[in-house]
């Protein structure tokens, strides 16, 4: 299976798994790395020492998020159109953008697109396969702001051992998200947009809060006390649908083996730390790998890697450079 | 890595332990899925027990395209100069999102003149003209292009729209002060009403709180000079039960349904209504 494919599948539930075969030159960092157990321990220690921590992209991040959402909403308030509607569907400038999966939705249960539908759904498309597809989840979408706050707090009160955390199967997204489209075909209503907390909390934030705010809190509290992350993990079909689109994306992070002391901080900060498998000593076939369709290209690990091992790249532009 | 493996050791048999946890991880999964999916289609719920149905924005499909097809967005909402379009909530279940007009506290009095909310709909759900697959309900088409009063002098003094999306109803006669009589004076809907309308003697292009615009009638008239569309709604007299004559408020073919008539009618509630999505009936 080509690591395309299996990064795809691995974007569907399927488990990480080990390399069949491991680059000569991998083996060698490999060697080399664990050679001499002193010098390794203390190269370890030195670059803790010296770790900026930092949570430049973090806030970097947020700000974009935050700036993003509102522009929607001064748009609309102080009536300055530059971007009109929501995240479903909105026009920046004039120009139709359509959110992929709402746009998805929309098509199978009415099944009849018009031309401006796929101007705005196709203009997108361009946009997320330049930039990562996942990107729009956590430089976008304002539930996985919120749901980051109360993962914080999850966490906490994993810390305390008062909650613990269930980890549903990753596949079950998938099914999600097979479900919600037959759904729209068959009943012809778009029955996931009802419960989408994306779809509800930008229109909470640009047109006024109303009951369906009830519905985020209840996710988010399911998060703190069942299940981290749960609704971006296991359920969120605007997820999968936007790491199709970044599969061949140039943006990603790429992960390079021979920086890494394989302590596994970045796993523990991932939304989804299946894709920093290659992390793991023994697993990284290549010197430098990507981390496929399934990162949302946070840069949380980026930010807590000691060593900067974890960065992000344009795929062909370093080469060019 | 550099320790070639030998041939490949059979693979142990799952621990029961192991075993037992992935079965367990299943089922959570399934219950989560099922969980999940069935507080979806709660909202069907409201959808097919609504016993009135919304009065949707001028343009709109039938009610059920309508609502497939809405990407709810709120674009609608944005363009309209008397802010007369709202977002359904969670309970309007599939509406959720989804616009409508709540007639009575601010109807559609046309005042962009071009159907500003049709414009902006990025999915086709409000629409001038209906995609030839889209069957046209029994009542909902419009005789002819609907004129409206305020662009009656311009050389385009019709209104782009072909279908009505409800229509206007007499429906508590006994509470219409035309048909009492009785004149009204003074601030319709009183001085806390936030309701907009254009008033084309005061600005074509700036809707005014209705509140703003006193009124002074010897016999009330309001539902009818209110009115944006031209011989929608007139005032004529009508032989009631008891073989009396009164002036009343009657609808005739041209009205839309845009509820302007619900809105201004001075009555607690108000006398004269608009049934959404209604077919016409002469």
């Amino acid at each position: 299976m080509s690591r395309f494919t299996e990064l795809f599948m691995g974007m569907l539930g399927a488990a990480p798994k080990k390399p069949e075969k491991v680059a000569d030159k991998v083996q060698k960092i490999m060697f080399l790395k664990y050679e001499d157990k002193d010098r390794y321990i203390k190269e370890k220690l030195h670059a803790r020492e010296h770790h900026n921590v930092s949570h430049k992209w973090r806030n970097r991040r947020w700000a974009v998020l935050l700036a993003v959402n509102l522009l929607f909403v001064l748009s609309f308030w102080l009536d300055i159109q530059i971007l009109e509607g929501s995240l479903t569907a909105s026009r920046f400038v004039g120009f139709h953008l359509i959110d992929l999966n709402s746009a998805l939705q929309v098509m199978l249960a009415h099944k009849h697109i018009i031309v401006n539908l796929f101007i705005g759904t196709f203009t997108v498309f361009l946009i997320w396969v330049l930039l990562g597809g996942r990107t729009f989840c956590s430089w976008v979408c304002p539930y996985h702001l919120l749901a980051e706050w109360t993962e914080a707090l999850h966490l906490k009160l994993v810390e305390k051992k008062i909650v613990t955390d269930h980890e549903f199967h990753r596949g079950t997204r998938t099914v999600f998200w097979v479900l919600f489209g037959l759904m729209s075909i068959v009943t012809g209503y778009t029955v996931f947009e009802t419960l989408s907390p994306t779809g509800i909390l930008s229109r909470a934030l640009i047109y006024g809060p109303g009951l369906a705010l009830g519905w985020v809190g209840l996710l988010l509290l399911f998060e703190i006390l069942y299940s981290r992350r749960a609704w971006c993990r296991y359920v969120c079909p605007i997820g999968l649908t936007y790491g199709a689109v970044g599969a061949i994306s140039p943006l990603q992070v790429s992960y390079h083996v021979e920086h890494c002391f394989h302590e596994g901080d970045c796993r523990k900060v991932c939304l989804v730390p299946h894709v920093l498998d290659v992390t793991v000593k023994g697993r990284a076939s290549e010197e430098t790998m990507g981390l496929g369709p399934d990162c949302t290209r946070c840069g949380l690990c980026i930010d807590i890697c000691p060593t900067g091992a974890l960065r992000y790249e344009v795929k062909g532009l370093s080469k060019l450079l | 890595m550099s320790t070639p493996t030998p041939q490949k050791p059979k693979k142990p048999a799952m621990s029961i332990e192991k075993a037992q946890k992935a079965r367990r991880k299943f089922l959570q999964s399934v219950g989560l899925a099922g969980g999940v999916i069935g507080l979806s289609l709660l909202g069907y719920i409201p959808v097919s027990s609504a016993k009135t149905p919304r009065l949707r924005p001028p343009g709109a499909l039938n009610e059920s395209d309508f609502l497939s097809s809405c990407i709810k967005c709120g674009q609608c909402v944005q363009v309209c100069p008397v802010q007369a379009i709202k977002l359904g909530d969670l309970n309007d279940g599939f509406g959720v999102g989804v616009p409508y007009i709540d007639a009575r506290e601010q109807a559609c009095d046309f005042s962009c003149d071009a159907v500003q909310c049709v414009l902006a709909c990025p999915t086709g759900s409000l629409t001038y003209k209906k995609p030839e697959f889209l069957k046209i309900s029994d009542g909902a088409m419009l005789a002819a292009a609907p004129i409206l009063k305020a662009k009656e002098k311009d050389a385009e003094s019709t209104l782009n729209l072909k279908e009505r999306i409800g229509v206007a109803r007499l429906a508590r006669p006994e509470s219409c002060l035309a048909v009492q009589g009785k004149p009204f004076k003074g601030q319709t809907r009183g001085a806390a009403f936030t309701g907009k309308m254009r008033y084309m003697d005061v600005d074509r292009w700036k809707p005014i709180p209705i509140r703003d615009h006193p009124y002074d009638l010897e016999l009330c008239d309001l539902c009818v000079q209110a009115c944006p569309v031209k011989n929608a709604l007139e005032l004529r007299p009508v032989k009631g039960a008891d073989g009396v004559e009164r002036m009343t408020p009657t609808v005739l073919e041209p009205c839309v349904g845009c509820g302007v008539c619900e809105m201004i009618c001075p009555a607690e509630p108000a006398a004269i209504v608009v049934d959404a999505r209604a077919p016409w009936k002469a």
